[in-house]
């Protein structure tokens, strides 16, 4: 696949890098111009996916999340957010909106949002093995 | 992270500020609990004014501030939202549940 730029980040799973992985985000797809909205949208997805990572992911401790975004062509920005943790065994489950088995401090509804807030989004996953969410953001590029 | 909150006439404000994820989340959640036990309003308002991003971390905490209040028969308000928080909660669907007063544009 053909791509003008990339960047990838590797972090371990601690609930403070949430931040630290949208902001990245965020000033990588500076370079498209992103409207704000898009810009939130993107900020939002990327957290909800780097929390499922960090919640879910290495239940014993704290392992790596990769994080991998380019930026094709037509001004589309692709991102990859990849763990190596327990995996999930129903993923049909998992996607359902309000499903958690995290805590009361957890609401159920990332995947949702991150489906509604990105163009494309997929999520694969091997039980034992891990965790990967792959989506992309057509952005609009302004006049 | 940082909450301040004032009671006046039975209507306890929550004023929220920064941005909201599971990294926080846990703590607001406790605080806001905890003063909703302590106080007692009829009506508890959840100021996001002052909040410039949130994920679906911030819907858990308005769920458990929402809890709170029914269990001692009050209301929750949210007020002042910008864009984006407003955007997490319409795609959620909790804007059905709970009354926003005032957006910011």
């Amino acid at each position: 696949m053909k791509f003008d730029n990339y960047m990838v980040l590797e972090f371990p799973s601690r609930s403070c890098n949430e931040a630290f992985a949208r902001s990245a985000v965020g000033c990588f797809a500076a370079q498209m111009d992103p409207t704000l909205e898009e810009l939130g949208d993107i900020r939002t997805a990327v957290s909800e996916a780097v929390t499922n990572c960090i919640v879910h992911a290495y239940p014993e401790g704290y392992g790596t999340i990769v994080l991998r975004c380019r930026i094709l062509k037509d001004n589309v920005l692709d991102i990859v957010i990849k763990d190596k943790g327990v995996g999930i065994d129903d993923l049909e489950q998992a996607k359902r909106p309000m499903f958690t088995t995290g805590g009361s401090d957890r609401s159920g509804m990332g995947f949702t949002i991150m489906e509604s807030f990105m163009t494309s989004f997929d999520v694969t996953s091997c039980p034992g093995k891990g965790t990967t969410v792959h989506m992309r953001r057509k952005l609009q590029r302004r006049k | 992270m940082h909450l301040t909150s004032f009671l006046q006439n039975g209507q306890l404000t929550i004023v929220l500020t920064g941005e909201i994820d599971h990294h926080c989340a846990k703590k607001y959640i406790g605080i806001i609990e905890g003063k909703i036990e302590a106080y007692n309003p009829q009506i508890c308002v959840l100021d996001f004014g002052d909040v410039s991003f949130m994920d679906s971390s911030g819907i858990a905490v308005v769920i458990n501030a929402l809890r709170a209040m029914s269990r001692i028969e009050g209301k929750l308000m949210l007020s002042q939202l910008q864009n984006q928080p407003l955007k997490v909660f319409r795609a959620s669907g909790i804007d059905k549940l709970v009354d926003i007063k005032e957006v910011l544009t």
